[in-house]
């Protein structure tokens, strides 16, 4: 047991963490909340693509770093720490290149690969739809073969990622004659084509990170199939665990945490700092003790990536425990700011540019994305304790 | 950074289980809470034999030099078991403390005793202040000669009733000393509380008690670090404990879930009963990992306030919610005192409030974060 960093691993942190510094510095952006799902800059995902940033973990000859997941997470926790606008690459790097790397043919490694890794693929998670939530394997979206393609159609919901896409990641059913779970298979096409048309859906803080997607008779090569035809449902699980599993899940509000103990230090009230007053310090405490042990949980996942298994109740365990966490930290933060709470980012006198207000009501649908709270606690019930599923 | 467990690690673990659980039936631990002594001395000398008092001491000790993490493998499967009697009042809270601080001869004096499971020692701390700050102390030691002389109240001392010695913590002129004392010294008198965990916690009333200036243990005046020491080493000993106690509890409870059946189907397999077993997992593995973390770094003698504060006040909040669903699941089984349950509702909530409570745990880490 060992629970240090190396030393290239601690140099590799200052180094994220220096060109993060920098960035701001420079004025590039700002930090911000949910910047790794919501902070659409191009312009920041292709100097990370520079600094081989993206695709960390994939093997040398498919143009990654052949590094550890234990460094990845590095990467993505200083990209989170400081609020940094990823999303343009986030869902590319973190699941759609690994999924290529893994199932895909030599061609599609050629031709999709480099444009990952160039984050040139901002791509839209097609997953949900309207009567298959946490029970994907009911998704009706039809793949049709014909010819030398399939012809798609159908409605994809909570498309994370949809306003900006220009690849989408796509479940569809290939075999409606199958049992559900066997008759599906994965797609990854460019959304320039003929027949997909994306409306967006406003969330409860008035932002836009997921879609309806509809698909009329779309017509895609049979080269966008990823994998096995018919076995996606499979892969997709393989899949869950590394979407589930990373520190975005954790600290996708960090700039409101480091705003909020600031916050505390800097305002009186009854003529003291806050940061004195007995409750809040133990409620600050409890968030910092809440923040570390999460910590922990997601190093676990990347070590139990690291050592070629797939984190399946870890990565569920810890995406629980951090969205929890997560819902937890916007409450006290608005909690401690009280009246001063409710105001919002465009609001006149908005304490801390009004992140405790967006935090608080984008919190809600963490326990819902990537698998409700429920769904992977009967993983872990399943999977981890081995209780009988009747 | 790794998570394993060594291959000496693992087998320390398994052999501590493995004969933890064929000497400690729960029938045994009860004979043993409600003896006077509160211990077995035929277990003591077969733990003795097993080279687990010696464990993380040098060889030259009689100990087997393996490390504070190692140890804690041992504590953990100790929680477990429920293991009564003062391995960790002789080990962890004073072993450890006279090879940090003891001369050459008090180390050559006592550790090979302990090491043998010849001394039983303990710890007299705390006092009827309830206190684990300085300013909790007011028992005196005043110097007389080549003496010192003890008087005042220490309270909550752990098997104080069977201990050989006892580490003192006294005022002296200009802060606090530390004495190793015989327990059987004139004008010591024991008595043992009534607590929930049915451990032996005495109060130890010391009366004019003369102790030579030999029996110093560190600088005197400047025994409150390695107090601050000692405690922080117990805390963690204790987060070790609690993980091994309520990864129990909830294996027991998977266990009942899985055969106890209602409405035609074990309960095991209702998605409330598996919801809350994994929240309790997950609160067993999150306590589990910063005890783990905060035994590794005081193995390495990294500075580690912060995280053996986070792992305390983790493990004080983890506990009780991990005990309430257990006895949920287990429904009215679980609250009867003849089912083992109660063992670990009862140690657990002992262990959260000694060594320092979440609440004492959650000001230290305000602190380290300036506020």
């Amino acid at each position: 047991m060992d629970f240090k960093l190396s030393e290239e691993q601690k140099k590799f942190r200052q180094e994220v963490s220096d060109f993060l510094e920098g960035e701001i510095k420079q004025g590039l952006w700002e930090p911000s909340c949910d910047a790794w799902i919501m902070g659409y800059d191009p312009e920041f995902t292709k100097r990370v693509s520079r600094k081989g940033w993206i695709g960390l973990t994939w093997p040398k000859e498919d143009g990654g770093q052949g590094r550890s997941y234990i460094d990845r997470l590095i990467l993505t926790e200083e990209m989170l720490r400081y609020g940094a606008p990823a999303a343009c690459h986030w869902f590319a790097d973190r699941q759609i290149g690994g999924a290529v790397v893994h199932y895909g043919t030599d061609q599609q490694k050629k031709e999709l690969l480099p444009m990952i890794l160039k984050g040139e693929a901002y791509v839209g998670l097609g997953m949900s739809e309207p009567d298959a939530g946490s029970d994907l394997a009911s998704l009706k979206t039809k793949a049709t073969e014909d010819g030398d393609d399939f012809i798609i159609d159908g409605q994809k919901t909570w498309t994370s990622g949809g306003s900006n896409m220009n690849w989408i990641y796509l479940v569809a059913r290939t075999d409606p004659d199958a049992p559900k779970h066997k008759g599906i298979s994965e797609f990854f096409f460019s959304t320039d084509l003929p027949g997909v048309s994306v409306a967006p859906i406003h969330d409860i803080t008035g932002g836009v990170h997921f879609n309806e997607v509809f698909f009329e008779n779309v017509r895609v090569p049979k080269t966008a199939l990823i994998g096995v035809q018919n076995k996606g449902f499979y892969q997709i699980l393989n899949q869950l665990d590394y979407e589930r599993s990373g520190m975005e899940r954790l600290m996708a509000n960090y700039p409101l945490f480091e705003a909020l103990v600031q916050y505390t230090k800097e305002t009186r009230r009854n003529g003291k700092p806050l940061s004195q007053d007995p409750l809040i310090r133990s409620k600050l405490a409890q968030l910092k003790i809440g923040l570390e042990i999460g910590r922990m949980h997601m190093y676990r996942v990347a070590m139990v990536m690291d050592e070629g298994r797939a984190p399946n109740w870890e990565s569920s365990m810890s995406k629980v425990y951090g969205t929890a966490f997560e819902q937890r930290l916007a409450g006290t933060a608005i909690e401690i700011l009280g009246l001063y709470g409710q105001l919002s980012p465009q609001s006149k006198r908005a304490p801390m540019k009004g992140m405790a207000y967006h935090s608080y009501l984008s919190s809600k649908g963490y326990s819902l994305q990537a698998g409700s709270s429920e769904v992977l606690k009967n993983i872990m019930a399943l999977r981890k304790l081995e209780l009988p599923s009747q | 950074m790794n998570l394993a467990l060594s291959e000496e690690q693992e087998m320390l673990k398994t052999m501590a289980r493995d004969f933890l659980a064929d000497k400690l039936p729960k029938a045994t631990v009860k004979e043993m809470e409600e003896s006077e002594e509160g211990y077995s001395a035929e277990l003591w000398k077969e733990m003795a034999g097993l080279g687990w008092m010696g464990l993380a001491f040098p060889e030259k000790y009689g100990g087997s030099d393996m490390s504070f993490l190692d140890l804690a493998m041992l504590l953990e499967e100790m929680g477990r078991a429920c293991l009564p009697g003062p391995y960790f009042s002789t080990v962890v809270l004073s072993g450890f403390a006279i090879l940090d601080i003891g001369t050459d001869e008090q180390k050559d004096e006592y550790l090979p005793r302990i090491s043998s499971g010849e001394a039983i020692f303990t710890l007299a701390l705390t006092e009827p202040s309830a206190s684990y700050q300085e300013s909790g102390i007011e028992t005196k030691a005043t110097a007389e000669g080549d003496s010192f002389v003890i008087s005042g109240t220490k309270l909550f001392v752990p098997d104080a009733n069977i201990a050989d010695y006892m580490l003192v913590a006294a005022k002296t002129d200009k802060g606090i000393t530390l004495f190793i004392v015989d327990a059987r010294s004139a004008g010591i008198s024991t008595t043992v509380l009534k607590t929930i965990a049915n451990d032996k916690l005495c109060e130890v009333v010391f009366d004019k008690v003369k102790v030579s200036k030999d029996n110093v243990l560190g600088e005197p005046d400047q025994g409150w670090k390695e107090i601050e020491k000692i405690i922080q080493r117990a805390a963690v000993g204790k987060c070790c404990e609690m993980t091994g106690c309520i990864q129990q509890a909830l294996d027991m409870t998977v266990e009942y879930a899985k055969d106890r059946k209602q409405y035609g189907r074990p309960i095991g397999s209702f998605q409330v009963i598996q919801h809350y077993c994994a929240d309790m997992a997950t609160d067993v593995d999150g306590t589990r990992l910063s005890a783990y973390q905060a035994a590794w770094m005081l193995s390495e003698g990294l500075p580690c306030a912060q995280e053996v504060a986070i792992a305390k006040a983790w493990a004080g909040e983890a506990c009780p919610r991990v005990m309430a669903l257990a006895h949920q699941i287990h429904g009215a089984i679980g609250v009867t005192i003849d089912h083992d349950l109660q063992y670990y509702t009862r140690r657990a909530k002992a262990a959260e409030v000694s060594f320092g409570d979440a609440s004492f745990y959650q000001d230290v880490v305000a602190k380290e974060m300036g506020l």
